[in-house]
């Protein structure tokens, strides 16, 4: 490994190989949510016949994991450097082995394996088939096939690549803790993110108003399911994300009882089904547009149906 | 002769299907040399995680020709009035590609019949090998997954396919993937490779860093790890299925050691292993007396330039996990057992069965009722209520929530920190066993009725809570609970009716639901599962007797009759087999069958009065079923009363008309039977034996 390098420029390696991979770069979505998958530019994009490439850094909040700052790897927000590219390409593994090498990890020093992981997030009824990748025993990526997204079959299947920055970081850098992490020019990642992580900690476990989660949690999935059936996807997935939050955060706090929690589970498992589902009808409205392929387009799109 | 090589190239395969996977290519490949008559010497097996791979020596130039004779139609609808052969006949010859100067006739089953000789030309090896595209296609995975715009799944995606015939590439076709002669080295040390001739497989494979024998690349790793052992001087445990899945993640081999601060010794030594083995799969490391060293040895997909840097990453991997033990095995320790027992009222047992706290209030109460029966003392039903009060407190812990396989065993080491007597520590390890269909059962007392109470509290609530098993779909491993439940009380030859067991424990739940804190309509259903539950326990005897190969109509007889006790059926069936072979058996039965009949069609509830008898026989009947009534029998031993009671039954309907017109003869016979189906029904349905065909 070369001068180590910060969390920054580990990221802007990232996005410059993928971009030249040909995938979009995205910023990070702008509600809260637990991982990169929950993006819109993940979850929504898996479904439906159109191609979709791009990478994006997520801040991934999981109120339970908060650990006052004081854990070496736990942390209330990590930050995930997600990638998707659908169809999965037939090179996807070398591609991602390429994108260790421009983050100057040479194959050959160490010890790289896929270790069988199949990923599955069941309150987003998405399940996958895929891998954890080991850098000399430790997990740095986690690497899924998606097969199966809001609870429907996909038409084409995304490849997606999750790093888990603090940790590939970790190891870049060789340091004992994430705090000790350079973000970049010489500011230390406990320098911004210390404070909010034992606040956020504090909030999550001790400070946050139960009642006022709950009422929220019923009034984002009244007004999600409410946009559905005007078919307005996008505010109505925000309104999904904001319920899902709502309920880390209740269950951090530890309010939620084991029969309820499971309740509240499926009832954000049923308004993601009916996203997905709605997401591909208005794509399919629009004529998938990013479908370029012709015999691909004649199968989504039959001339009959059109005529309708 | 030649030599045929068939690799399929995939993305990494979970390592515990490779094995499997590979022996079904193997089968396959010979099923289809077989059914395509094209001969062949031996077929070799090459597995990695990133090939299945097969090469078939000898393979003849072409498949075997084929004669076979065709039968048509009946002669006498061969010929039409003219005596021209009929439009049947020469479909016939043409339908088979023949004519009809090729028609021959023959009998068959007395009657005359048209026939035409077939003559199938053996195809070219190359022509025939060809179809082995099917042998790739027809894999079954338990795992499969779909990718890129394919619907087609298979256990990882296909990325490249070697069909060659000696030198000459196979063209064959999945999905994109082209067969070729080029296949791919190790990851990173390798690079791609065309192979010249197949025969040249494993040595152009060995020169890409790739060691495609999956037995020699054990025997490898072995004895890499053997030479590790010796120079340092220590035991290395080589775990079967450990090694098995190392052996399937790596294309090269490389052993190597670390070590880890002693200070971690202090740690029950199942975290240490835990963490070694399950998390990193590393091998542990012990000295001349079993005892647990501070270093591990573990193998790298790789060779051995830059091994201290996979040291350095394994061995930092491995103190973060067992930093994260260490804390949580010294917070645990600041509580006591009350406090994670407490918390046991909000983790639910299941949604729709309230708490796991309620759960072991039922169980504490099933294994008292069990106590009881089995004839526990009355120090070990306190031990017993003091187990079934905390076993499952280790759920709560640090520890436990981060290595979930290690639930029981923490239970067990912080019961014993907590000052609990070694008994009950060991019941709560033991209640989880067995842990598969045919695992280790408990060895204590207490352990056995624990899991024993354990278990089937699950099975009666998860039925009376309607989520009973169905086909594949076991998401709450009921059937593995029953035959936990089967296995340990035919080992122990405990002699329980389970029927009885749960109503005794639905009576308690009734009378003091508050504390078993059960919904109502689950409550209300728990009665009427009872049949359910036991003829689910008795399915697992089923299960368990077919997989002996016993003869079906035993296993009839011994499960579809009267018996709930699980372990009565195992030796009703075993009675059963030792005397089936008896001169007396089959007149035996057939005479207590008549007997069953009788009494099962015409139920009656009316007590025998022998005042009513009009002959010897009757008299004598009942008295010998009065005495084998009276007796205590082994099954082996009342089965023989049974067979002996033969000419008694033969005397009885020699002199007696059951269903007479008078009622209270008629009911008094039946009565007097039923006295004979009551100790038949002990050992068997024997309604159920075929003795025809003994």
């Amino acid at each position: 490994m070369s001068a180590k390098m910060s969390v920054q420029d580990i990221i802007l390696t990232l996005q410059k190989f993928w971009a030249d991979q040909g995938a979009m770069l995205m910023e990070a979505y702008d509600t809260e949510k637990g991982a990169g998958t929950m993006s819109p530019y993940t979850f929504l994009r898996a479904n439906g016949p159109e191609p979709w490439h791009a990478a994006y850094v997520e801040p991934s909040r999981r109120p339970a994991d908060g650990r006052y700052g004081d854990n070496p790897n736990r942390l209330y927000q990590h930050h995930q450097f997600q990638v998707v590219m659908k169809p999965s390409p037939d090179n996807i593994q070398e591609l991602y082995l390429d994108s260790l090498k421009a983050l100057g990890i040479d194959p050959l020093a160490h010890d790289i394996r896929f270790v069988e992981d199949n990923w599955e997030n069941p309150s987003m009824g998405a399940a996958g088939i895929g891998w954890e990748i080991w850098l000399d025993g430790m997990e740095v990526t986690q690497f899924t096939y998606f097969q199966q997204v809001g609870g429907i079959q996909v038409d084409a299947v995304t490849s997606e690549i999750t790093y888990g920055l603090e940790r590939l970081a970790s190891y870049i850098q060789d340091v004992p803790t994430v705090y000790d992490l350079e973000w970049g020019n010489g500011v230390l990642y406990g320098d911004i993110f210390k404070e909010p992580e034992y606040e956020h900690s504090v909030y999550s476990f001790e400070k946050s108003d139960s009642e006022m989660l709950l009422r929220h949690f019923n009034e984002y999935e009244a007004e999600a399911k409410k946009l559905l059936a005007d078919g307005l996807v996008h505010p109505a997935y925000d309104y999904i994300l904001k319920s899902s939050h709502t309920f880390n955060l209740l269950d951090a706090r530890g309010t939620v009882s084991v029969t309820e929690r499971a309740k509240y589970l499926s009832r954000i498992r049923n308004m993601a089904r009916s996203v997905a589902r709605a997401f591909i009808d208005e794509r399919k409205k629009l004529g998938f547009p990013l479908l370029k392929d012709e015999a691909l387009r004649a199968k989504y799109l039959p001339a009959d149906e059109e005529e309708n | 002769m030649a030599n045929f090589l068939l690799e399929i190239g995939l993305e990494e395969m979970p390592a515990q299907l490779v094995t499997p996977a590979i022996n079904q290519l193997v089968e396959r490949a010979a099923d289809f040399m077989k059914d395509n008559r094209l001969q062949y010497g031996e077929i070799k097996p090459f597995s990695t995680p990133r090939r299945l791979a097969v090469l078939i020596s000898d393979v003849a130039d072409k498949a075997d020709d084929l004669t076979k004779e065709v039968k048509g139609p009946a002669k006498k609808a061969a010929f039409d009035k003219e005596g021209n052969y009929s439009r049947a006949a020469q479909g016939f010859a043409r339908g088979q590609g023949l004519t009809t100067d090729d028609i021959t006739f023959k009998e068959f089953k007395g009657n005359e019949y048209i026939f035409v000789t077939k003559f199938e030309a053996g195809k070219p090896a190359a022509e025939v090998l060809a179809g082995m595209k099917d042998v790739i296609t027809s894999m079954t995975f338990t795992t499969t997954m779909k990718w890129s715009r394919h619907t087609f799944e298979y256990i990882r995606p296909i990325r490249w396919i070697v069909a060659l015939l000696d030198d000459v590439v196979v063209p064959l076709e999945v999905l994109d993937v082209k067969s070729g002669r080029q296949t791919r080295g190790h990851r990173f040390l390798g690079q791609s490779v065309d192979i010249a001739n197949a025969t040249d497989y494993v040595d152009d494979l060995a020169k890409v860093y790739v060691q495609a024998a999956a037995d020699e690349r054990k025997a490898n790793i072995v004895s890499q790890i053997d030479a590790l052992a010796i120079e340092n001087g220590w035991h290395v445990e080589k775990d079967d299925d450990l090694l098995e899945e190392v052996n399937n993640i790596v294309e090269y081999p490389t052993a190597f050691v670390g070590k880890f601060d002693p200070e971690y010794l202090e740690l029950p030594d199942e975290v240490l292993i835990t963490s070694m083995r399950e998390h990193q799969r590393f091998f542990h490391v012990v000295d001349e007396n079993g005892s647990l060293l501070p270093y591990f040895v573990s193998v790298r997909n790789g060779n051995a330039e830059h091994l201290d840097n996979v040291i350095a990453g394994n061995e930092k991997v491995l103190v973060a996990r067992l930093e994260d033990a260490k804390f949580f095995y010294h917070e645990d320790q600041k509580h006591d057992i009350a406090f994670y027992n407490d918390k046991l009222n909000v983790v639910s047992f299941h949604a729709k069965l309230g708490s796991v706290a309620s759960h072991t209030q039922r169980v504490k109460a099933l294994a008292a009722i069990i106590g009881r029966r089995v004839a526990l003392t009355d120090k070990q039903q306190q031990q017993l209520a003091r187990a079934a009060e905390i076993y499952k407190f280790d759920l709560m812990t640090g520890m436990v929530g981060e290595f979930d396989e290690l639930q029981g065993v923490m239970g067990e080491k912080y019961a014993l920190i907590f000052g609990e007597e070694a008994p009950v520590a060991q019941a709560i390890r033991e209640h989880y066993m067995p842990i598969s269909a045919d695992g280790e059962l408990p060895e204590s007392q207490l352990g056995k009725v624990l899991a024993l109470a354990d278990k089937l509290d699950s099975l009666l609530t998860f039925f009376a809570g309607n989520m009973i098993p169905s086909g594949s779909n076991d998401p709450y491993a009921l059937r593995r609970a029953a035959s936990g439940v089967v296995n340990i009380l035919h080992d122990n030859e405990w002699d329980l009716s389970i029927d009885a067991i749960l109503t005794d424990l639905i009576s308690e739940i009734k009378s003091e639901n508050t504390r078993f804190g059960l919904p109502e309509d689950v409550v209300t259903n728990l009665d009427s599962v009872v049949d359910d539950v036991v003829a689910f326990l008795t399915d697992r005897v089923v299960k368990s007797l077919q997989t002996q190969k016993v003869r079906y109509d035993v296993i009839n007889a011994v499960t579809t009759g009267t018996l709930t006790d699980t372990t009565q059926m195992f030796k009703s069936a075993n009675a059963l087999l030792a005397h089936i072979d008896d001169e007396n058996f089959r007149e035996g039965v057939e005479s207590l069958t008549r007997v069953m009949r009788l009494t099962t069609k015409n139920p009656t509830d009316v007590a025998v009065d022998s005042a009513l008898f009009e002959n010897a026989a009757e008299s004598q009947l009942y008295a010998e079923a009065s005495l084998l009534a009276g007796s205590d029998l082994t099954t082996d031993e009342l089965l023989k009363a049974l067979l002996a009671l033969q000419p008694a039954i033969a005397a009885y309907f020699d002199q007696t008309m059951v269903m007479v017109d008078n009622e209270p003869v008629k009911q008094n016979r039946l009565a007097s039977l039923q006295s004979v189906s009551n100790q038949a029904n002990k050992v068997a349905n024997f309604m159920a034996l075929d003795v025809k065909s003994n």
